[in-house]
C-alpha cells in the first residue's frame, strides 16, 4: 500500500476515525492490529518475516536483560574482590555477547537472503567467470516491504538493552507495535526504542487541535510527494531511459535531486503527521539538507535516523573495538604518533561508508557512491586544519556571501553524487556524468528541449512554483515551527490557506492516469 | 583533569571546556572528533572507553568525561 | 458558547470546502458539447419527459442511425435513443435497467453489435456512458462491471480525481457550461450531414479464429431478455446497417438462433438494404460506418413503419402536449439541419 493510493487514504481516514473513538487505553492494541493488516495488505508471507524479527529480537532482549539481572546478583553477593568482580562481569559479558551476536546474525541473514542474494551471486560469477566457470542462476526472494527498515530498528533496541541504555520491553505485543508501526515501514525512519516508546505504547492525549496538526502535515507532504516528486518523475525516467547526454545529464542530476528531497521528506511528514495525529511522536529526520556548507554538515542533516544508527551501532563500534585498538598500536609505529592513530579512525569510516551504501541497493553502483562519500569526507577532514589556517587569514571568508558559496557548492556535489542513485550500473552513472563536460553531448541541446521528456511547459511552471513555495516554507522552519505560526493566524485566514493547500493537491498533484483528450475522441476501427 | 584539557585543546583549540557543557548536543564534537579523543584517553589513562560509554551525557563536558574516566578506572 | 461558535466555525469550513470541491469538480469535468459530444447523451435522457414508447439502446449503430424526429413526424412514434460510444453490452443492459426505474416503453430496440465484446475495452468510452448516468443500484452494477483493471470506484463517485489534470487543458466551454450543459443530441441522435461513399473495392474481409461470442456477452443479452419480460415489454433485436466493422454471417447466425430460441425478432438491417433505400456512396458520412442524416431519415423511416404496424405503437401526435414539445425540438432539429448545410458547404 502505497502513501499515494486511494487505499491508504481510506486505511487511515477509517483507522483514524476508530482511533478516535475508543479509550485511550486501546489505542495502541488498535494500533498493533492495524499495522498488521497493513502488513498483510502488502502479501501475507511477508508477516512470515516481520513475525520472526519481533520473536527473536524480543526473546533476545528478555534473555540479555535476565543475564543483566543476574550479573548484577552475583556482584551483591557477599565480600568480592576486584579481580573476582572483573571475573564475574567479564564472564557474564560473554554471555550477553553470544545472544547477541545469535539474534543479529539470525536478522541480519535474513536482510542479506533477501535482499543481497542477488548482489553476491553477481560478484561470485564474475569471479567464477575469470576461471571460466558456468554462472550460477540468481536465487531472488521477495522482499519484505520495509524490512531494511524494521531490521535495523529492531537491531538498534538490542543493542541499546545489551549496553544497558533501554530496559528490555517484557511486553510482547508492544515490542511487536515498536518494529512494525506501520507509518514507518514505507520510507522510514529507523526510530530508537528510547525515543518512539515514550509516546507509542501510552500515546498523548486527543483533541481536535492535535489531529489537525498532524493532518496539515501530512496533507505538506503529500503537497511535496504528489505535486512536486510524482510530476518530476516522469521527465527522471525519460531521462534514465536513455535521453540523458549534455544537457539532459545536466537537467537530471538537479531534477532528481529536488525529486529525491521532496519524495523523501514528503514521504517523511506524512509519516510524522501521521503519527502525531495519533499522538505519538517520531523523531525529525532532516533538517534543511541542501542548506549544509559541507558534506560533513549535509549529513547531520540529511536522513538523520540513519546516520545516526551507522553512527551508534557501526562506527562506534568498530572504532573502539579491540581489533582496532591493537591495529591502532601498530600503524602508530609504522606512521609516527600523529598519522598512525588515523588510519585505523579512516578504515572504520570506510567499512562504515561501504554498509550504508549497501544498505540503499545491493549493487555496485551504491557501494562506490558511499565510498564517494567516504573520500571526499575524509579529504576534507585532512584539508580542515590548511582551512582553519586560511579563514583566520582571510577573516571575510566567514561572511554571508562565502556561506552563500559553501552551500552552493555543497549542493552540487550532492546531486551530482546523487546520480548514482539513478542508475543501476556504474556505466550508466559515470556515462551521464561525463557527458556534462563534452560539448558534442550538448549539441542541439535547448531549454525546450526538456519539452520531450512528457512534462509540458505548465507542468514545469507549476513545478518551479511549487518548489519555491517548498523551499520558503522550509527556510521559514528555521525560525520557528511553521504550524505554530498557522495556529495564531485569524479562523478565515487559515481556513483559506490550508484549502488552497489542499486543492492544489488535489488538482495539481500528478495522480492518476491522466488526461489526454486524444482518448477520449471517439473513433472506432 | 588537566591532562584531559590538554588532549581536548588539541583536537579544537577555540573552544573553551571549562565552561562548554554541551559539546555533543551543540555539534562542536563531532563522531571522528569522539573517536580521535577515546584513541587519546585509552592511551593516556590505561581505560577502555567502548561504545556503550559513548552517550551524549558521558561526553558534553569536560567534567563528564572525567567523571567517566574516573568510573572507569574504578571498575578496571 | 466557545464549543458552539467552534462548531460553527468547522460548519462554515466545511461548506467552504464542499462548495469549492463541487465547483472544482463541475469546472474540471468534461463538458462534451463541442468536440465530443458523445460522452453528453446518456446524461440528456434525464431532462426528458420520461413516457417514451420506443428505446433504442446501444452504440453508435443506434445513436447515429435512427432519427427519431422522422419516427415522429411520420408515425407519430415518441422515441429516445440511448446510445453511447462503443457502449458494452452489460452497460446497456444496466442503462435498460435505468430506464425501467423511470418508465416503460412498449417496445425497447436493442443493436447486437456489442455481443463482440465480454470486457471493457477503453477506459476512456467506460466513462463516456457511465458518466452520464444518475446514481442508482443500476449505475453501482454498471461501473463494477465495467471497470478496466486500474480504474477506481471513487473516481466515478468524485469525477474530480479522475479530470484534475485538466488544469492545464481548460477551455472557454469549460466556464460557459459549469452549471448548465447545452443539449447536444436530438432525442440521443446524432446528427451528421456531411457524407463520405463506402469505397468501391472493399478490402478483404478478415477471417476470426473463433466466432463464438463470449459467455459473458451472452449472459447479458440473457438479462435484457428477462428484464424485458419481466416488465412486460417487446424487444426487437436489431443489427443496424453499418459496414465496417464487418458483421461476419457466423455471428448472424448466432444470433438468429438465439432470436429464435427466445421468441424475439432479430433484424438484421443489412439485409434490407435495398428495401430501406440505401446508397452508400450519399448516405455514410465515415465511409460505412455510420449514417449520415440521409441514412438515418431512411431507417427510421423503415423501422417506423414496422413499430407502427407490426408492434402497435400508437401515434400520438394528436396528444397537445406531446405535440407542443416535439415542435420544439424539430425546430431545433431543422436549425442544425441549416447550421450543418452551411458548415459542410451543402445546398
Amino acid at each position: 500500500m502505497l502513501f499515494t493510493s486511494y487505499e491508504f487514504i481510506g486505511f487511515i481516514a477509517v483507522l483514524l476515525t476508530v482511533y478516535y473513538l475508543v479509550p485511550r487505553r486501546a489505542r495502541p492494541p488498535l494500533l498493533l492490529a492495524a499495522s498488521c493488516a497493513f502488513y498483510a495488505f502488502s502479501g501475507w508471507e511477508n508477516l512470515l518475516f516481520i513475525a520472526c524479527t519481533v520473536l527473536s529480537v524480543w526473546g533476545g532482549g528478555l534473555l540479555l536483560e535476565k543475564n543483566l539481572a543476574r550479573q548484577k546478583a552475583r556482584l551483591c553477593a557477599g565480600e568480592l574482590s576486584a579481580a573476582d568482580k572483573k571475573a564475574i562481569r567479564d564472564g557474564e559479558k560473554k554471555k550477553r555477547k553470544g545472544i547477541l551476536a545469535a539474534v543479529l546474525l539470525l536478522n541480519l541473514g535474513i536482510l542479506a537472503a533477501v535482499k543481497y542474494l542477488g548482489f553476491l551471486t553477481e560478484g561470485l560469477n564474475g569471479v567464477l567467470g575469470l576461471f571460466g566457470a558456468a554462472p550460477l542462476s540468481a536465487a531472488s526472494l521477495i522482499v519484505p516491504m520495509g524490512i531494511s527498515f524494521y531490521t535495523f530498528q529492531s537491531i538498534g533496541y538490542l543493542v541499546d538493552v545489551f549496553r544497558g541504555a533501554v530496559p528490555a520491553q517484557r511486553s510482547l505485543w508492544k515490542f511487536a507495535l515498536f518494529v512494525s508501526f506501520f507509518p514507518q515501514l514505507v520510507q522510514g525512519p529507523i526510530s530508537r526504542y528510547g525515543d518512539l516508546s515514550r509516546t507509542l505504547f501510552e500515546p498523548l492525549p486527543l483533541s481536535y487541535a492535535v489531529l489537525r496538526r498532524g493532518l496539515v502535515r501530512v496533507l505538506w507532504g503529500y503537497f511535496k510527494k504528489l505535486v512536486i516528486a510524482d510530476r518530476l518523475s516522469v521527465a527522471v525516467l525519460a531521462m534514465t531511459g536513455g535521453q540523458d547526454r549534455g544537457g539532459f545529464a545536466l537537467a537530471l542530476l538537479f531534477l532528481y535531486t529536488i525529486q529525491l528531497y521532496a519524495d523523501f521528506t514528503g514521504g517523511i511528514d506524512v509519516t510524522i503527521g501521521l503519527a502525531e495525529a495519533m499522538g505519538v511522536t517520531v523523531a525529525e529526520n532532516f533538517r534543511r539538507p541542501y542548506l549544509a556548507v559541507s558534506l560533513k554538515d549535509y549529513w547531520r542533516r540529511w536522513h538523520i535516523s540513519m546516520c545516526t544508527w551507522f553512527r551508534d551501532y557501526l562506527f562506534y563500534p568498530v572504532s573502539t573495538s579491540r581489533l582496532m585498538r591493537s591495529l591502532t598500536k601498530g600503524t602508530k609505529k609504522v606512521f609516527g604518533d600523529k598519522a598512525g592513530r588515523k588510519v585505523p579512525l579512516y578504515l572504520s569510516s570506510f567499512i562504515v561508508w561501504g554498509a550504508t551504501g549497501l544498505w540503499h541497493g545491493a549493487n555496485w553502483n551504491f557501494l562506490v557512491w558511499g565510498l564517494s562519500n567516504w573520500a571526499i569526507l575524509m579529504v576534507s577532514q585532512e584539508l580542515e586544519g590548511a582551512w582553519g589556517a586560511f579563514r583566520k587569514r582571510f577573516p571575510k571568508t566567514g561572511g554571508k556571501a562565502w556561506r552563500a558559496v559553501a552551500v552552493g557548492r555543497t549542493f552540487l556535489l550532492v546531486a551530482a553524487m546523487n546520480l548514482f542513485d539513478c542508475y543501476p550500473t556504474l556505466g550508466g552513472t559515470f556515462g551521464a556524468f561525463f557527458s556534462i563536460f563534452d560539448p558534442r553531448a550538448w549539441a542541439g541541446f535547448s531549454f525546450s528541449s526538456l519539452l520531450s521528456l512528457g512534462l509540458t511547459g505548465a507542468d514545469f511552471a507549476l513545478t518551479g512554483v511549487a518548489v519555491v513555495l517548498m523551499f520558503a516554507v522550509s527556510c521559514a522552519g528555521a525560525w520557528g515551527d511553521v504550524r505554530d505560526r498557522l495556529e495564531k493566524m485569524p479562523f478565515a485566514l487559515r481556513v483559506v490557506l490550508l484549502l488552497l493547500l489542499f486543492f492544489a493537491v488535489l488538482i495539481f498533484g500528478a495522480y492518476g492516469r491522466g488526461y489526454d483528450a486524444g482518448q477520449f475522441i471517439y473513433n472506432r476501427f | 583533569m588537566e591532562e584531559l584539557l590538554e588532549i581536548l585543546n588539541e583536537l579544537h583549540d577555540d573552544v573553551d571546556y571549562e565552561t562548554e557543557e554541551h559539546l555533543i548536543d551543540n555539534g562542536i564534537l563531532d563522531s571522528l572528533d569522539i573517536v580521535t579523543l577515546i584513541a587519546q584517553i585509552s592511551d593516556r589513562f590505561d581505560v577502555t572507553i567502548t561504545a556503550k560509554d559513548i552517550a551524549p551525557e558521558n561526553f558534553n563536558s569536560a567534567a563528564a568525561m572525567a567523571a567517566l574516566i574516573r568510573r572507569l578506572e574504578e571498575e578496571g | 458558547m466557545k464549543r458552539v461558535k467552534t462548531i460553527l466555525r468547522v460548519l462554515c469550513a466545511l461548506l467552504l470546502f464542499i462548495g469549492t470541491f463541487l465547483l472544482l469538480q463541475s469546472l474540471l469535468t468534461p463538458k462534451y458539447v463541442d468536440d465530443v459530444v458523445e460522452g453528453a447523451f446518456v446524461a440528456e435522457y434525464y431532462r426528458e419527459k420520461k413516457d417514451h414508447d420506443v428505446i433504442f439502446i446501444g452504440d453508435c449503430e443506434v445513436y447515429e442511425n435512427f432519427s427519431p424526429a422522422v419516427l415522429w413526424e411520420e408515425y407519430g412514434v415518441n422515441s429516445y435513443i440511448r446510445g453511447s460510444a462503443e457502449q458494452y453490452i452489460f452497460q446497456s443492459y444496466y442503462l435498460l435497467e435505468d430506464t425501467f426505474y423511470y418508465e416503460k416503453p412498449s417496445v425497447v430496440v436493442f443493436n447486437v453489435q456489442s455481443l463482440q465484446f465480454g470486457e471493457a475495452q477503453s477506459e476512456a468510452y467506460n466513462r463516456m456512458t457511465l458518466e452520464g448516468m444518475r446514481w442508482s443500484p443500476a449505475k453501482v452494477a454498471a461501473i463494477r462491471a465495467s471497470m478496466t483493471e486500474d480504474e477506481h470506484f471513487i473516481e466515478y463517485v468524485f469525477p474530480l480525481l479522475r479530470y484534475h489534470d485538466r488544469w492545464s487543458d481548460l477551455k472557454q466551454t469549460d466556464f460557459q457550461y459549469l452549471f448548465h450543459k447545452k443539449t447536444v443530441s436530438h432525442n440521443g441522435y446524432y446528427m451528421r450531414l456531411d457524407a463520405k461513399a463506402v469505397p468501391e473495392n472493399l478490402p478483404p474481409v478478415k477471417p476470426l479464429g473463433d466466432y463464438s461470442f463470449s459467455d459473458r456477452a451472452w449472459s447479458y443479452l440473457d438479462r435484457i431478455v428477462e428484464a424485458c419480460k419481466r416488465e412486460g415489454v417487446q424487444l426487437l433485436l436489431i443489427k443496424a446497417p453499418s459496414v465496417f466493422p464487418h458483421w461476419y454471417d457466423e455471428w448472424d447466425e448466432q444470433v438468429k438462433a438465439y432470436a429464435e430460441k427466445q421468441g424475439v425478432r432479430y433484424i438484421n438491417f443489412l439485409e434490407h438494404t435495398e428495401e430501406i433505400g440505401l446508397d452508400f456512396a450519399t448516405d455514410t458520412y465515415d465511409a460505412g460506418q455510420h449514417m449520415n442524416l440521409s441514412g438515418a431519415e431512411k431507417c427510421a423511416r423503415w423501422i417506423g413503419r414496422i413499430l407502427a404496424e407490426d408492434y402497435g405503437v400508437p401515434d400520438r401526435r394528436g396528444e397537445e402536449a406531446l405535440s407542443a414539445a416535439w415542435a420544439g425540438k424539430l425546430a431545433s432539429y431543422r436549425a442544425e439541419i441549416e447550421e450543418q448545410k452551411e458548415r459542410y458547404g451543402l445546398s
